[in-house]
């Protein structure tokens, strides 16, 4: 757990002495090797210390300025952001904007390319599992941290955060239900909150529209990223996180929607402390409403 | 130009809403029998109405605590009611009915599975403004191991208890309160219902209660450890104690009542009070389980501590990605949300290697046979088998001999003695077969062959007469049948599973 490789290093004094001589002379074998490391890079289940050549190219990109340069430049040219490069993460990749290596919304779920509703649904349901993963915000910025979720406790834990909001319009004497001709003005938690949570199906699967099927397309999705391990069954599935998932939620994802966030006019207060609660209301040490136990409503 | 307000104020508006919603849901059952003239076969004889609410009743009272009701299980109880109000009709259409009944209680066909009604309200500047409201009767969980049960809602179990808008406790308080006098006065047909009534806010109770420690579960700082939960949970152990004992008193009048009940009132008094017992035995062991999980929450508290808290703190914040991201996220018009989400999803999904086919590679691949199967394992080696000597004392013919003796009439037991002089004319060997099965009998597991189904048993009782025999000893055992009640137990199982 603890002898996780440092983090790529920097060019600092020595490395730039000894090789900045020979960064001009760039061959195409070098060309080759630096596309190939991008192409290990896109295999994203690919362990470095299971292949050799990728060990040794992940090597000199870390020596060698130059190499690491053109790889970076390969990676560009071809619509890819590089994430880290280290022997813990391999080379992590992540696509650019419009990349043909991009995931489209369309493509992941056929029904979310119509229907504005399950396309949020499909959304929430991958940051859920990536707020559930790193609960707290020093559990995404440590290295060393690793996520467990299932897909039913991600199903549950939003449920709940909804089950909150209901509660408090609720005790504000608030009419949740949105106008008929403008669904879109429907508060985003009680679309959640509609759907299902499963549904008994002919063929003893998943319901696919229900909340646990979106979360278990979700999951498995991001198995196939090499962003989690599946590790048991339990639960609707078990998995636990990889550092690629770690770096693009926490290097890409988040600060996008963040950034989105922002633009809504929508300013999350930080004070800097841990915390998982919901946003701070000041007097809801009250216990809730019929409930046996206290928690913030 | 003002227009005069058409609402006579807010507050009336809103509580014209809430009846409003509330009739809603009893829309889908009264739907039910407008649509059973659609389907396909003479349906217009069942009451569908009557069987929606039946499955409703029995929904909520499978609700326990880590699990709710089976989807098969419902419809098994549902039948006897289908059935009676057809019996003319087989056995599948039975089945068929009662399953659509549960699947348009559900809802099965819309994406949801919910329902959706259209209200309307005046807004604060006096338009008119149409809200869609969307409610479910009967909701699908998980449960372990993938399956999935039925639990009833809160709007199902208020309709069921007619419009109760009030806190869980009073409500309980109330029906209990009301529950000991009808006792008192010995109305129990109310009783009985006031029971019941005190039966489902238990119900829905234990099911606040669980979400509630759910939610700790995943979530310890979502909770003041401080004062606030032990508090609590005294406050809810107080309660189920102050319940347990309400409850137990109020069994041991309606024990009192039943017995006394049977002969100056008849039968059908008699009945009701049991009943009566089996739904307040009920409330009780839903207090106890209640109470244990309360007794597991401080340790999982601790535990739950332990993990998130006092670990070293990292070096650098990162992004909360719950405070800041998703909580602010979900109070958002469905819109505005959608962009977020899109945004985390963009970036968040990783990247997908785009497929490069050729056409030549592709007509190869489609043109090439499936390669056949050459491995279907290795050859199974023919087993060594070698035969074991008989060494066993009785035969088997001796076996069935002596079993077609013991094979006593229910109402005629016989002593050993008698036994044994029978057997050894048949055969001398005899005797000491019946003599082991009469002692094997003489302390007969009744609990094993009762749960095991089993219709009769052989036992013997030893009345005090010396057995006076040449080749045995001891007591002259009194040897004979006993019938179980299988059918009963058979009743009891399906009952219990």
């Amino acid at each position: 757990m603890t002898d996780f490789a440092p983090e790529p290093d920097p060019d600092d004094g020595f490395g730039n002495e000894s090789s900045a001589p020979s960064a001009p002379q760039v061959t195409p074998a070098d060309a080759a090797d630096a596309a190939r490391l991008v192409s290990f890079g896109l295999h994203p289940k690919l362990a470095p210390a299971r292949d050799a050549e990728y060990t040794e190219l992940l090597r000199r990109y870390r020596e060698e300025p130059a190499f690491a340069r053109l790889a970076d430049a390969v990676a560009t040219g071809l619509g890819l952001v590089v994430l880290e490069v280290s022997t813990r993460t391999g080379m992590a990749l992540a696509a650019a904007e419009d990349s043909v290596f991009a995931v489209r919304m369309g493509d992941y779920a056929r029904r979310a390319g119509a229907d504005s509703t399950d396309r949020f649904l499909h959304g929430l349901a991958h940051l859920a599992c990536a707020a559930m993963a790193f609960p707290r915000p020093e559990d995404l910025a440590d290295d060393g941290y690793i996520g467990r979720i299932t897909v039913n406790g991600v199903d549950s834990f939003v449920r709940q955060a909804c089950r909150k909001l209901e509660e408090r319009a609720e005790a504000a004497g608030e009419n949740t239900d949105p106008a008929t001709e403008a669904p879109g003005l429907e508060a985003a938690w009680r679309v959640y909150a509609r759907r299902s949570s499963t549904g008994a199906t002919k063929d003893a699967r998943r319901l696919a529209g229900s909340t646990t099927g979106i979360i278990a397309k979700a999951v498995a999705f991001l198995a196939d990223s090499g962003f989690l391990q599946r590790t048991g069954d339990e639960a609707g599935g078990t998995y636990r996180t990889t550092a690629r998932y770690q770096l693009q939620v926490r290097d890409m994802a988040g600060s996008a929607a963040m950034a989105e966030l922002l633009e809504l006019g929508v300013v999350p207060v930080s004070d800097g402390t841990a915390s998982l609660l919901p946003p701070p209301d000041g007097d809801d040490l009250e216990p809730a409403p019929d409930a046996g136990l206290p928690f913030h409503s | 130009m003002s227009v005069p307000s058409p609402a006579p104020g807010p507050a009336a508006d809103e509580g014209l809403a809430r009846r409003l919603r509330a009739l809603a849901c009893t829309a889908p059952l009264h739907d039910l029998d407008t649509r059973k003239a659609n389907l396909a076969g003479e349906y217009s004889t069942y009451e569908m109405a009557e069987l929606a609410l039946a499955a409703i009743d029995l929904v909520t009272l499978q609700m326990d605590f880590d699990t709710g009701a089976d989807h098969d299980q419902i419809v098994a109880k549902l039948l006897p009611r289908v059935a009676a109000q057809a019996p003319a009709r087989d056995a599948a259409e039975h089945e068929r009915v009662a399953r659509w009944v549960l699947e348009n209680m559900i809802n099965v066909g819309s994406v949801d599975r919910g329902f959706r009604a259209v209200y309307g309200t005046f807004g604060p500047d006096g338009s008119y403004v149409r809200r869609d409201y969307d409610f479910k009767l009967i909701e699908e969980v998980p449960g372990p191991g993938g399956s999935v049960y039925l639990r009833t809602t809160d709007e199902a179990v208020n309709v069921l208890v007619g419009a109760l808008d009030t806190d869980v406790t009073s409500a309980q308080i109330a029906a209990e309160v009301k529950l000991e006098v009808l006792i008192s006065r010995g109305r129990l047909a109310d009783a009985q219902l006031a029971a019941e009534q005190a039966r489902y806010r238990t119900v829905q109770y234990a099911e606040t209660l669980r979400r509630t420690l759910e939610a700790t579960r995943r979530d310890v700082r979502a909770v003041d450890w401080l004062s606030a939960v032990p508090d609590m949970i005294n406050e809810a152990l107080d309660h189920v104690a102050d319940r347990y004992r309400h409850e137990n008193a109020i069994l041991t009048n309606i024990r009192k009542a039943r017995d006394e009940a049977a002969s100056e009132r008849g039968p059908d008094h008699k009945r009701r009070a049991a009943e009566l017992v089996d739904i307040v035995k009920d409330c009780i062991r839903r207090h106890t389980q209640l109470q244990s999980r309360l007794l597991e929450a401080g340790p999982l508290f601790r535990a739950e501590q332990d993990r998130q808290s006092f670990a070293p703190p990292a070096a650098r914040a990162g992004l909360d990605l719950y405070g800041q991201l998703l909580a602010p996220v979900l109070p958002l018009p469905l819109e505005q949300a959608a962009r977020v989400t899109d945004a985390f999803f963009a970036r968040g999904t990783g990247l997908r290697t785009p497929g490069a086919l050729r056409l030549g590679d592709l007509t190869d691949m489609l043109l090439t046979p499936p390669a056949p199967r050459e491995h279907l394992g290795a050859e199974m080696p023919e087993p060594d088998l070698v035969a074991t000597p008989d060494d066993s004392r009785f035969s088997e013919e001796q076996l069935a001999v002596a079993m077609e003796l013991l094979e006593l009439p229910p109402d005629a037991p016989r002593r050993l003695s008698g036994l044994l002089a029978e057997a050894r004319r048949r055969d001398p060997d005899l005797p000491y077969l019946i003599a082991l099965l009469a002692v094997h009998a003489a302390s007969p597991p009744v609990g094993t062959a009762y749960r095991q189904g089993e219709e009769r048993l052989l036992f013997a009782v030893d009345d005090g007469t010396p057995l006076d025999d040449e080749e045995f000893g001891g007591a002259d055992l009194i040897v004979g049948t006993a019938l179980l009640d299988a059918a009963g137990m058979a009743a009891d199982r399906t009952e219990a599973a």
